[in-house]
């Protein structure tokens, strides 16, 4: 038990060390982190402690029944802190990333310190969170992408494989794989799901796991995977004949496995790469879950994650399109056209109030998912429907927030033409994250 | 901690006007839409059913006369009056829109009672029926415009003026009228007022024929010399121009979601209806699959299904504030804005994807897509929602974003 108050202890301290905490004057809000990590470190010991004495108490999440869209004292927390290091840290590396078509390592580190992979994973299991909640990550999902979303893209593959590991792997891949991601090694892995035809379905896909004796043989080609370049594993959805869509945890060094370089109209920043399986050899071991993944709990777990990603590409369209409204709206204030402002117009100013609207039907959607996943709740439809609308509203949202600057949006001096890009992924990535 | 879930405590309310809806107001709601002003009296009986509810100590809590604004308490989260008066307006509207309208003592003034009479007249007022006479046939949107006129004489007020488009204006006991004691001082002058049916001087002179909610009577209603007692005036007689429009458009951030609930009443029943009409013809809605790859009545049902949810939690949303007590003027304009265009277009494409069975009177798929229509129109049209939102985000005053 002193190893899990340890660990998660070990990863407050390195927030607080980290550089860019006081860089971003962050140091209260480090300060209270550590404070809350602390207490809670403290608690989970007394509560170990009394585990050892009585039975085990059942730890079901009190939640309060009543609608609210209220957010706990540490999400706010943790919301602020994103915020500052989206607006402060990843904007300003935005443009220079999708140039380069990479994301720059540092910002990868600075993530890693802020401990949101920590709080991903259960005191337990050595991370800091008390309670795994998918809300938190929706949120932690929403702020990045107000950033940037390719780079959030980037930074948050490695967070959706740990998720993977915490919600459906066996003891012996966690206790295997877990402790690099919460020592810092954040961006050795990546999630491969999608594929590069039209009607990608995650439920159908076409890559191929075949048991060959003891191994699996997995065959096909995955598309958009972000942290291609450099990631170390890859969580590979394939089909296992007559069983179905399953998840496989492939090496990079594994024979069969080539990795080519894949930018895309957007989302580059996150080192896009189209992941190619050529009779890959995949040992019992790397089926997520084990030989339990073969039988219903294995296809209930995989169409989990299908949702969980629709619900986290649902954020990242929220966070991504709130950036737009909160730049085209000093815009519209501050350019004059015919000797006043434009958003004295009302064609410029309805569009800036549908943007407004449309964003706020989107939070609604993908919060109520994210909030009935925590509740325990079926969110299949829910999931479903979010992705529906941020699919066509994130992509109405990117083109609108071009025509409201005209010329200059269309321009690479402002980063509406970078948005219009990102926001039509939405459409498009159905996989390669979950929350 | 985000939950967008009804809670359960409202449920009974919700399941209570559901039964309303489904066996009170469906089946006698085509009789009303051909028998235009009418009374229906089946309405009566509904009155004393709800009474004796209440006298009961049954649900109550879905009417207008609980939209009062709750003070932030530390008590934590509310789920009140105002969430549970947009949901069992939601249920009654997905019933019919027009009876929804016309259930006695239920009335829009009852919302402006509720959101700006003093404790006084809260009492004095109470089991009024009141309807709400804010537009005049110069002044629509624009109801900072009206003209008609209060003036102090001695202790009574007198109104003079024309009043247009008042729901439940002949059949409710009352009309909250609005008019100005000062046309120079703009909307800071603009007060309402209540008066009681009967008062002389104030006479219905017409009743509208409409596209929609026929159920309803929209009145017409003179005031001439109209004299009413000086303790009628809700909230305040000061004029504070600072304050502007103040009182009374407060009204409006508890009432536009309720409409915003009407519209998610009125689009769900055409939805519903009409997934059942082409599942016979074999279309499946599934929540899985790609969109694209889905007949083009499954995927349009899907995003119909999506757009209404939005509107349906925004609405939520704006209530929930008004209950905790958090300014919500936008939200409740974008839950307005949000839930009446997608209700609108619903149930116009309803109509559309069950062909002439959706266009003939032998559904009520034809009459949800007219009743609908009104629902971006009044409290404030489709535009002037846009209009509040885009001031509010712009930080523009009415004089530049005009």
């Amino acid at each position: 038990m002193n190893d899990v108050m340890g660990s998660g202890l070990r990863m407050l301290s390195r927030v607080v060390d980290s550089p860019l905490v006081e860089r971003l004057g962050l140091e209260d809000r480090a300060q209270k982190l550590v404070y809350e990590g602390a207490k809670r470190a403290a608690e989970t010991a007394a509560r170990a402690a009394k585990r050892f004495s009585s039975k085990r108490r059942h730890d079901h999440p009190r939640l309060s029944k009543k609608f609210d869209l209220g957010l706990s004292e540490e999400q706010q927390l943790m919301r602020d802190t994103l915020r500052r290091f989206a607006d402060d840290v990843m904007q300003p590396a935005a443009r220079e990333a999708d140039d380069r078509s990479a994301v720059p390592d540092a910002l990868l580190e600075t993530f890693g310190e802020l401990g949101a992979i920590a709080m991903a994973v259960p005191e337990v299991l050595g991370g800091a969170a008390e309670r795994v909640s998918a809300v938190s990550q929706m949120l932690i999902v929403e702020d990045l992408a107000r950033g940037d979303m390719g780079l959030a893209y980037a930074a948050l593959s490695p967070l959706s494989f740990v998720n993977a590991l915490v919600h459906w792997g066996t003891e012996e891949q966690q206790a295997s794989l877990l402790p690099s991601f919460l020592e810092g090694h954040a961006s050795s892995a990546t999630l491969a799901v999608v594929e590069p035809h039209p009607f990608f379905d995650p439920l159908a896909v076409r890559a191929t796991a075949k048991k060959r004796g003891p191994d699996y043989v997995l065959n096909g080609e995955k598309s958009m995977v972000a942290l291609a370049d450099r990631a170390k594993w890859f969580l590979v959805g394939a089909e296992i004949p007559k069983v179905g869509p399953r998840f496989f945890l492939v090496e990079r060094d594994a024979v069969g496995v080539e990795v080519l370089d894949e930018p895309a109209m957007g989302l580059r920043s996150a080192s896009l790469g189209r992941l190619k399986l050529d009779k890959v050899r995949v040992a019992a071991e790397g089926l997520l879950g084990g030989e339990g993944a073969l039988k219903a709990e294995g296809k209930a777990a995989y169409e989990d994650a299908v949702n969980r990603g629709r619900v986290a590409w649902g954020a990242m369209a929220i966070g991504t399109a709130q950036a737009l409204l909160d730049y085209v709206i000093p815009y519209c204030n501050e350019r004059l056209a015919f000797r006043e402002p434009i958003s004295h117009r009302q064609a410029v100013a309805f569009m800036v109030a549908d943007i407004a609207i449309e964003i706020e039907s989107m939070r609604m959607l993908v919060y109520r998912a994210a909030g009935r996943i925590d509740a325990g709740l079926r969110f299949q439809r829910e999931a479903y429907l979010a992705r529906t609308l941020c699919s066509e509203k994130a992509m109405e949202i990117g083109t609108n927030g071009v025509q409201l600057l005209g010329g200059a949006g269309f321009i690479k001096d402002h980063p509406v033409e970078l948005w219009y890009r990102q926001l039509r992924a939405i459409g498009v990535m159905d996989g390669n994250l979950l929350l | 901690m985000i939950y967008l879930e009804v809670p359960r405590h409202l449920k009974p309310i919700v399941n209570q006007a559901h039964q309303v809806a489904k066996h009170i107001f469906r089946p006698i709601s085509r009789k009303y839409d051909r028998a235009e002003h009418e009374y229906p009296k089946e309405l009566d009986m509904l009155a004393a059913l709800m009474d004796g509810l209440s006298a009961g100590g049954g649900q109550k809590g879905a009417g207008a006369d609980a939209l009062h604004r709750e003070q932030s308490t530390d008590e934590g989260v509310r789920n009140g009056g105002n969430m549970s008066t947009c949901l069992g307006l939601t249920e009654l509207c997905w019933g019919d829109v027009g009876l929804a309208l016309s259930i006695p003592r239920q009335g829009l003034g009852n919302a402006a009672i509720a959101a700006v009479a003093d404790a006084e007249q809260q009492k004095r007022f109470d089991g009024v029926w009141a309807a709400m006479a804010i537009t005049e046939p110069g002044a629509g949107s624009d109801s900072a415009n009206i003209r008609t006129t209060a003036r102090l004489d001695g202790d009574e007020w007198v109104l003079n003026g024309e009043k247009i488009y008042v729901t439940a204006g002949s059949r409710a006991d009352s009309v909250v009228v609005w008019a100005t004691l000062d046309r120079n001082l703009g909307r800071a002058a603009i007060k309402s007022f209540v008066v009681p049916h009967g008062t002389p001087g104030m006479e219905v002179v017409r009743l509208d024929k409409k596209l929609g909610i026929r159920a309803s009577d929209t009145a017409s209603i003179t005031l001439t010399d109209c004299r009413i007692p000086k303790e009628n005036l809700l909230g305040t007689p000061d004029i504070d121009t600072k304050a502007g429009f103040g009182g009374v458009m407060q009204t409006f951030d508890n009432t536009r979601p309720i409409v915003a609930g009407m519209a998610v009443g009125v689009a769900r029943a055409a939805l519903e209806h009409t997934r059942k009409l082409l599942e016979e013809e074999g279309v499946e809605v599934r929540y899985r699959g790609p969109l694209f790859a889905k007949s083009a009545a499954e995927a349009e049902l899907i995003r119909m299904e999506a757009d209404w949810e939005a509107g349906r939690l925004l609405m939520l949303k704006a209530a929930w504030m008004a209950d905790n007590g958090i300014p919500n003027s936008t939200e409740a304009s974008m839950s307005k804005a949000k839930a009446a265009r997608v209700g609108n277009q619903i149930t116009l494409r309803c109509v559309e994807l069950c062909g002439g069975l959706g266009y003939s009177e032998g559904e009520l798929l034809e009459k949800w897509a007219r009743d609908s229509k009104i629902l971006d129109i009044f409290e404030g049209t489709q535009q002037i929602q846009l209009l509040i939102v885009a001031r509010r985000l712009l930080g523009k005053r009415s004089s530049e974003l005009r």
